[in-house]
């Protein structure tokens, strides 16, 4: 008997172990979980300045929080969501711009500080802009976008006055300025802690925050979260509404929606699209979808080996992809479908736009046989295991379809730290990506992923004589003012896209967030990352 | 014959006096079926995707229910045995012929032989083993050759060294004694008198790293690196399912999850089951 | 004593030698390409190259070893691509969150098994005998991610009872002063009991998912060691002299048969470390496990290496630690050596 009353405890004690007790709630606790905010989200920054070596993603949202840029851009509405204006500009750190033919003139707002209360002039501004075109990777790439190459470029005119010269026409300059690399950044404070081997600071700003935005990084443990707090003296706009921002990394999809079903945390932006579908259909939460921007997944084909470098093939393969069985079991209907447009639709000067291909694997197989392979090959499906979430059962469902027209393909998941580098390569045969411009202009997209210089976007490796005059021709016309010609060319280069088909377009992504009830102010920008400064907490 | 007639007679009784092996048999007979004929016994194409019947529950069409493509979960979930039963047996197999070998042999021949086997054995066993295999996999890709031989190395030590004692306690014994003195080569000696004398222990190390070799091959699938889509295979099914189990469409990963579990349990339990019959004194 | 310590560190230097060897090898020949992480997105063939230099990764492969054990020998682990850290950093503030989890995995798994183990050992052969031996076996016939996320289905999603599963405590509290790195231990040493109770809320289920994965190899040696001694001559003898049951497999059985179970939980506690990086994930817990798989997929050379290296001068260490402690528990050992 006794032995069992020993055995009875112990077990009592495991069982004690798994019960938890009840919450405790502090009146102060309430208060400080009114005041902050908790996002969840896959993956965090590996680095806190956009102008650092390799600076993911997700860092793109820290430079953009915590750094002001001169300009900005205003809002407007879309679909009842606040989307940014394209071609509407705001003052952030400038007060007033004034855009002449061949520079623009600054005046920065006197009394803007940064965070450690040194007052931001026009000799940190070019201290910035010329560390973003000299650093080299990204952030130099990206000023490039806009013509903006030299440190020459910028010039301080006094104190609180700042221009930038313009090295050629070119209607992306403005907009290129306000977009997240050339932020504004502490020059004295940075130049205090840089080095001999480190001039420009990196190794201080990948760490610390040294910008005027409205907030700063309180804390930083990589991997694990990012604990933001608010600029009290923030000038580049009203002061936030949210004084702490906590954001959480949460690697399972499963948990991130657990979390936001039980009002644990407050938004997440990155779940599976069929937990969106079904949240926004249980109604708890408000779900906010956006198509991205200048954005497209496609399937991309290698044109310069076989058997893609066929039309006739190409085309049969953009007829024998399940479009609707994509958007109904991948996508759950949550993105704008790039297909099936009517066949007397004229093409439209906008990008992207609907195909005019359908899944039709009759035509498929014709095709195939007029292009010689009646009985099909074989070759590799290859996709980002990144976002394997959608891809892979993309990449099944295509298999299966092109496996109905002969077309045997192996799936090859390619982790995400490698796809880039595979891709590069240009030797993969068939494959699917998405991309997605930051400055939203057909030409811009094109220039990148279909225009002869081949870029690394340019994946297919696509070369056409025609396409690239459409576009050259697109881009003069549009720094000339030239309305007519403008539309002309690009509806050439979309159409000759489409005629040639080096890569499907199948859809457009939605970015979708999800939060909760008494969470609003949500704005769509270009980059598609959070902006902490219009969110509201009631 | 009389030595086979007695084991097998001791295998009898050790079924008899434990139920456990004697269930875990029968689970074996069965998994061996699916094995051999899932593919013909199946209702559905386990790759045919439907997408007007994707995510439903179990039903009389679809016991298991059915995947986001609208694939059958019990057809995958036969189907996968063949492979998830080839993954245990070839990753057994090929570690029975690295570890167990070399076990034999530095057991046997002792010396340098003993000492290169036993520093490769004791530098994999400092590694975390888990992160050796997927470092492994991950360096020279995702197939199931390779799950398997990740899964072989990682087992390697456990064998060399069974096999290692084994053999070093039959070096001096007297059939190997008598062997010799009538004129067998060492190599013939080890081939044909010890090794068919470690065998039997060596084989309950098989059956208990049989499940292992699934379990692994599972964690590498839930980190990404499992086999390739549209491949049936229970661990990537978990993985894949594991993520509609908070939106209610448990089935994905529950029945995959579950044939994992019984062919494991299974195997461990029959690996307890051999040991018996083999060692009896050794029970645990 | 002493002699025995030494020959046992003299005996893992090349076994240590082997992993740091192997790993770099690993390491080079993951698919990824650190110096086109590093180049970002646009970064052209060039822009690559440059990188690719300055990273020293166009070297041969042996200057880069050479290099790498430079740095090693200055204690220098490298920075990792994904999270911009220095990785003797990371792994020393992760280390902590693993052990500490590892451990109470093992607590709450020892709960369950000793006693099981004890019961069956009392009657062997017996239904309780088989029944333990099958719950025991199905613990570790689950893959543990999957334990995991049906543990988060049903305690936190479904019941309730269980926090959010978001690492080492709720976003509302701010972790103790660090001591020991354990929250457990210094949320007491800071005398704060409700930063002990919410430490304590969010390692149940990890802790739990652990147990059940380890529940076996104990539960096993704990019966196997248990009918070793009850059969044993002093304790028939107990039994014979007129001792209650309880009294005899509590305090003289148990006390015996443990040393074996020490043993054997130093296997499992090096086991269950480098086991939990599933976990890890799972429950988003910032261990030292976690930060190995990400960037083991992220062809991330410098953290794969560290956390390699690590564990197995920790599995050296605990295998020696182990030694010495039977040493000082059976005198035996200790004449013999």
């Amino acid at each position: 008997m006794k032995r069992r009353e020993f055995l009875r405890s112990m077990s009592a004690v495991a069982a004690g172990g798994m019960v938890s007790a009840p919450a405790v709630w502090s009146p102060a606790k309430a208060q400080s979980r009114q005041e902050t905010l908790l996002i969840v989200s896959e993956s965090g920054p590996n680095n806190l300045d956009i102008h650092g070596v390799g600076t993911n993603v997700p860092g793109y949202e820290v430079s953009w929080n915590c750094y002001d840029r001169l300009i900005s851009h205003e809002m407007k509405t879309v679909n009842g969501t606040p989307y940014y204006d394209r071609d509407k500009f705001k003052m952030e750190l400038a007060e007033d711009m004034k855009i002449g033919d061949m520079s623009a003139t600054f005046k920065l707002k006197k009394n803007a500080t940064f965070h450690d209360g040194t007052p931001v002039t026009a000799k940190d501004v070019k201290w910035s802009l010329d560390r973003a075109v000299t650093v080299g990777g990204f952030p130099t790439f990206q000023m490039g976008a806009g013509s903006l190459t030299k440190p020459e470029q910028f010039v301080v005119v006094d104190d609180n006055t700042f221009r930038v010269d313009f090295l050629r026409k070119d209607r992306l300059t403005i907009p290129d300025l306000a977009v997240i690399v050339p932020c504004i950044v502490n020059s004295e404070l940075v130049k205090k802690n840089a080095t001999e081997k480190d001039p420009w600071g990196l190794e201080y700003t990948k760490q610390n925050t040294a910008g005027s935005g409205a907030y700063r990084v309180a804390s930083w443990t990589a991997g694990t979260e990012v604990i933001f707090e608010r600029n009290e003296n923030w000038k580049g706009g009203p002061l936030p509404k949210i004084k702490r921002i906590v954001w959480r990394i949460v690697p399972s999809a499963g948990n991130r929606r657990a979390l936001l079903e039980r009002g644990d945390a407050d938004i997440s932006y990155d779940l599976p699209n069929k937990d969106f579908v079904e949240l926004k259909d249980a109604g708890k939460l408000t779900i906010v979808s956006t198509p991205y921007s200048n954005g497209i997944q496609y399937i991309g084909m290698n044109v310069k080996t076989p058997p893609f470098d066929n039309l006739k093939v190409r085309q049969a393969v953009a007829y024998a992809i399940p479009y609707q069985k994509i958007m109904d079991a991948v996508l759950f209907g949550l993105s704008k479908p790039m297909f099936g447009a009517p066949a007397d639709k004229a093409t439209e000067v906008a990008w992207p736009q609907p195909t005019k291909f359908n899944t039709d694997i009759a035509k498929a197989k014709q095709l195939m046989a007029e292009a010689g392979y009646p009985n099909g090959f074989e070759t590799t499906l290859s996709f980002d295991l990144g976002f394997a979430g959608v891809n892979e059962p993309l990449c099944v469902l295509t298999q299966e379809s092109l496996a109905q027209i002969g077309i045997k393909c192996t799936i090859n998941k390619i982790p995400g730290a490698t796809w880039r580098t595979e891709l590069n390569k240009k030797t993969l045969p068939l494959y699917t990506n998405v991309f997605s411009g930051w400055l939203d202009y057909p030409e811009y997209f094109f220039i990148w992923c279909y225009h002869g210089k081949n870029s690394i976007f340019n994946t297919m490796s696509y070369q056409s004589k025609t396409l690239d005059g459409f576009v050259d021709g697109a881009v003069t016309a549009a720094a000339e003012g030239n309305k007519a010609t403008y539309e002309t060319d690009v509806k050439g280069f979309v159409d000759t896209a489409f005629t040639d088909m080096p890569r499907i377009p199948i859809y457009q992504p939605y970015v979708n967030v999800a939060m909760q009830k008494n969470v609003s102010g949500y704005q769509y920008w270009f980059h598609r990352r959070l902006d902490y400064r219009s969110l509201v907490k009631a | 014959m009389t030595a086979l007639a007695a084991t097998v007679r001791h295998a009898r009784y050790v079924m008899g006096e434990n139920p456990v092996t004697g269930f875990a048999f029968a689970l074996f007979v069965l998994i061996v079926i699916a094995a051999a004929f899932g593919p013909y016994l199946v209702p559905h194409d386990p790759f045919a995707s439907d997408t007007i019947v994707a995510l439903k529950p179990p039903s009389l069409r679809h016991w298991f229910g059915t995947d986001q493509l609208g694939r059958d979960v019990f057809s995958r979930v036969i189907v996968a045995t063949r492979l998830d039963f080839f993954i245990a047996i070839a990753s057994v197999v090929l570690v029975f012929l690295m570890g167990g070998l070399a076990g034999v042999a530095a057991g046997y021949f002792g010396g340098w032989t003993d000492r290169i086997v036993g520093r490769i054995a004791d530098t994999i066993m400092a590694f975390p083993l888990f992160v050796l295999a997927m470092g492994i996999v991950a360096a020279l890709g995702n197939t199931v050759q390779n799950i398997v031989i990740a899964t072989a190395i990682v087992n390697f030590p456990l064998y060399a060294r069974v096999a290692r004692a084994e053999a070093n306690v039959r070096r001096e014994a007297g059939f190997v004694e008598a062997a010799r003195l009538s004129g067998n080569s060492e190599f013939r000696i080890v081939g044909f008198h010890v090794l068919p004398n470690v065998f039997p222990i060596l084989a309950v190390q098989m059956s208990l790293t049989m499940g292992y070799a699934i379990l692994n091959a599972a964690g590498l699938s839930f980190i990404g690196l499992g086999v390739r889509p549209p491949t049936a295979e229970w661990g990537i099914m978990v993985a894949e399912g594991a993520a509609f189990i908070v939106s209610g469409e448990w089935w994905i990963a529950l029945f995959p999850g579950a044939a994992l579990m019984i062919a494991v349990f299974c195997f461990n339990l029959l690996g307890d089951g051999l040991r018996d019959i083999v060692d009896p004194r050794r029970r645990t | 004593m002493g002699n025995l310590i030494l020959k046992r560190l003299l005996l893992a230097v090349p076994s240590l030698i082997g992993v740091v060897i192997v790993t770099f090898l690993l390491t080079r020949a993951l698919p990824g390409d650190p110096a086109a992480y590093f180049a970002g997105p646009a970064a052209t063939a060039e822009a690559v190259e440059e990188i690719r230099v300055k990273l020293g990764l166009d070297q041969p492969l042996i200057v880069q070893f050479v290099r790498y054990i430079g740095d090693l020998s200055h204690g220098d682990l490298g920075s990792s691509l994904t999270t911009g850290q220095p990785v003797a950093a990371e792994i020393k503030r992760r280390l902590p969150a693993s052990a500490e989890l590892t451990l109470l995995g093992l607590l709450v798994s020892m709960a369950i098994a000793v006693p099981l183990g004890i019961l069956a050992a009392t009657q062997p052969g017996s239904l309780i005998d088989h029944a333990c031996r099958v719950v025991t076996t199905a613990g570790v016939s689950l893959p543990v991610f999957f334990t995991g996320l049906i543990l988060i289905y049903v305690f936190y999603y479904k019941l309730g009872w269980a926090p959010a599963p978001l690492g080492r405590l709720d976003i509302f509290f701010s972790p103790p002063p660090q001591v020991t790195g354990f929250y457990l231990i210094d949320s007491l040493i800071a005398g704060n009991g409700a930063l002990f109770v919410a430490s304590l809320k969010q390692l149940i289920l990890p802790a739990l998912t652990l147990g059940i994965f380890s529940l076996a190899p104990i539960a096993r040696m704990t019966r196997a060691s248990m009918l070793a001694v009850l059969s044993s001559d002093f304790v028939r003898s107990a039994r014979a002299s007129g001792l209650s049951s309880f009294t005899v497999v509590v305090t003289y059985a148990f006390r015996n048969a443990m040393l074996p179970v020490i043993t054997t939980l130093g296997m499992v506690f090096s086991f269950l470390l480098g086991a939990n990086v599933l976990v890890e994930k799972v429950f988003a817990w910032p261990g030292i496990g976690s930060f190995a798989v990400e960037a083991l997929i992220a062809s991330d050379f410098a953290p794969v290496q560290g956390f390699v290296l690590t564990m197995a001068i920790m599995y050296v260490a605990l295998n020696l630690i182990i030694d010495i402690l039977y040493g000082l528990i059976d005198p035996r050992m200790r004449l013999e050596a």
